[in-house]
């Protein structure tokens, strides 16, 4: 690893003037699950390291608001993986959080840091003699021509194939969560929706934040749907590992089981948290049947292309939507 | 306004500007006994514990989060201490294998039970096998099989004792509510 500098400041606005003045490549250190990570791997090198792991501005929980829930950055997963209101009301967030990691990484690991983990394949992990031009910007992409069988397939572009491998944000997106987050030009609150890029030709640049800009909190809108949710999660192995493909889904019924809202969105298959707007559409003013189910999720995966290996992610997800939009609808309150 | 830590080699080698440092003195508790050091910031929590404090009952498996070999406490709460930066330990206590057994060196209950129900063969992944445990139960996640199952799937054993160490930790689980 190579050598960097520490400082661990008393409060938010400390440690975002001591990020400014340790210049553009410092960052800032939370739960260290992927930052410490990758910097034992060498594939992150921060000169310097602001720690923001405890700060107790960023901790605070509060699920009992009439309008939103709201998540400070810094809260662990595990923590709020047990918020009572979430697993009463809000279970595909509760679940998406469950099924993230171990239980280890999720008590380490906090709530604000998971939105920002890299989006990565082996190929990025692995260093040289592998190409990536998310590593180093221009040299090539060697899972494009190699073993792309985790790799994407909705939102790629000829630069990275990389999977955007996050649960939770996936949950946030389909409820349209924000966050507000702090920086050297002040606040601003930003959509969840707008936070990640996809790829394109610069896949170095995952998200719209500027150069010392900090998650100060997580606001989700409070809405009923969300009791008939759902995250479903499929994995090469039951627990911990990373999702071949998920999907995060609520629908809200009228009287006659017809669908009045919809909320779809996909993991473990796009490069960056995949919202299902079109798929949404397709649900709502109809039953909720096996058949407008599996209509949806043939709709989220409308725009996907298959690469070498990972074509049956796109049979696998529609599936996973239509097995959630089934789990969701058993759920919903009519 | 601190002055700004430049980026190239001379950075690296020379003395930061406040508040940032390249040594660390960092003080915690480790089973009990107060420990204080000068830490180089990039030392993991794992390496910590085996190369300085000479604790090596802590596993290093991956060296990576992925095996749970290295699982510790930090208050009362179970970490890859693999990718906890020692830093990170200030002010807490940390609890490792060496710090579970009584007061006259007798097992602790899931120590104890990992003997009755044969839950390891060659031994590596045991005491974080046995840290995840006893969290596990403190934690009220292991109800039943399959949630214990679920809660302790960052404890990989290649041996496959499984069905040892899930026997192991229920049963010590149906005891503590009984």
């Amino acid at each position: 690893m190579r050598p960097f500098a520490y400082a661990a400041p008393a409060s938010v606005p400390e440690a975002l003037d001591a990020l400014v003045a340790a210049g553009p490549d410092a960052r800032f250190l939370a739960g260290g699950t992927t930052l410490y990570d990758l910097m034992k791997l060498g594939v992150e090198a921060p000169p310097a390291v602001v720690d923001v792991h405890r700060l107790p501005e960023l901790a605070v929980v509060d699920t009992a608001g009439p309008d939103e829930l709201v998540f400070g950055a810094g809260a662990r997963m595990a923590d709020v993986a047990e918020d009572p209101v979430l697993l009463r009301d809000y279970p595909m967030l509760a679940e998406s959080l469950a099924k993230a990691a171990s239980q280890q990484l999720r008590t380490m690991a906090t709530v604000g840091g998971n939105l920002l983990q890299r989006t990565r394949c082996s190929y990025f992990r692995g260093g040289a003699p592998f190409a990536c031009n998310k590593r180093e910007p221009g040299s090539g992409c060697s899972a494009l021509e190699g073993i792309d069988r985790a790799h994407a397939v909705l939102g790629t572009s000829d630069s990275c194939i990389a999977t955007y491998a996050g649960d939770w944000a996936v949950a946030l997106i389909a409820l349209d969560a924000v966050v507000d987050v702090l920086g050297p030009d002040g606040a601003r609150t930003v959509a969840l929706a707008d936070l990640h890029h996809e790829p394109g030709s610069h896949p170095e640049r995952e998200t719209t934040l500027a150069a010392g800009e900090l998650i100060l909190r997580i606001r989700v809108p409070t809405t009923r749907t969300a009791r008939g949710s759902t995250y479903h999660k499929i994995r090469d192995r039951e627990s911990y590992a990373f999702a071949l493909a998920s999907a995060a889904t609520a629908v809200a019924l009228d009287a006659d089981g017809v669908v009045t809202d919809a909320r779809i969105a996909l993991g473990g298959v796009a490069t960056r948290p995949w919202r299902a707007a079109a798929a949404e559409r397709t649900l709502v003013g109809a039953p909720l049947t096996v058949d407008t189910a599996r209509r949806a999720g043939e709709a989220a995966l409308a725009g996907a292309r298959p690469g070498r290996h990972n074509g049956f992610k796109i049979e696998l997800a529609v599936r996973t939507v239509t097995d959630a939009l089934r789990i969701a609808g058993e759920r919903a309150v009519q | 306004m601190a002055t700004p830590v430049r980026t190239d080699e001379t950075a690296r080698t020379t003395a930061p500007s406040p508040p940032f440092s390249t040594t660390v003195h960092v003080g915690f508790r480790v089973n009990d006994e107060d420990v204080e050091l000068d830490l180089d910031p990039r030392e993991s929590l794992l390496d910590v514990l085996r190369e300085r404090l000479e604790l090596t009952g802590t596993k290093k498996g991956c060296d990576h989060g992925h095996c749970g070999a290295c699982t510790v406490h930090v208050d009362g709460r179970r970490v890859v201490s693999c990718l906890t930066p020692a830093v990170q330990a200030q002010g807490t206590a940390v609890t490792t294998i060496e710090g579970v057994a009584g007061p006259g060196g007798e097992l602790h209950p899931v120590q104890q039970a990992f003997v009755d129900h044969d839950a390891l063969q060659c031994g590596y992944c045991t005491p974080g096998q046995v840290m995840s445990g006893i969290a596990c139960i403190d934690e009220g996640h292991a109800g039943d099989d399959a949630q214990a199952r679920e809660y302790l799937s960052g404890n990989l054993c290649r041996c496959g004792a499984y069905p040892g160490i899930v026997a192991a930790v229920r049963a010590v689980a149906d005891r503590s509510e009984g």
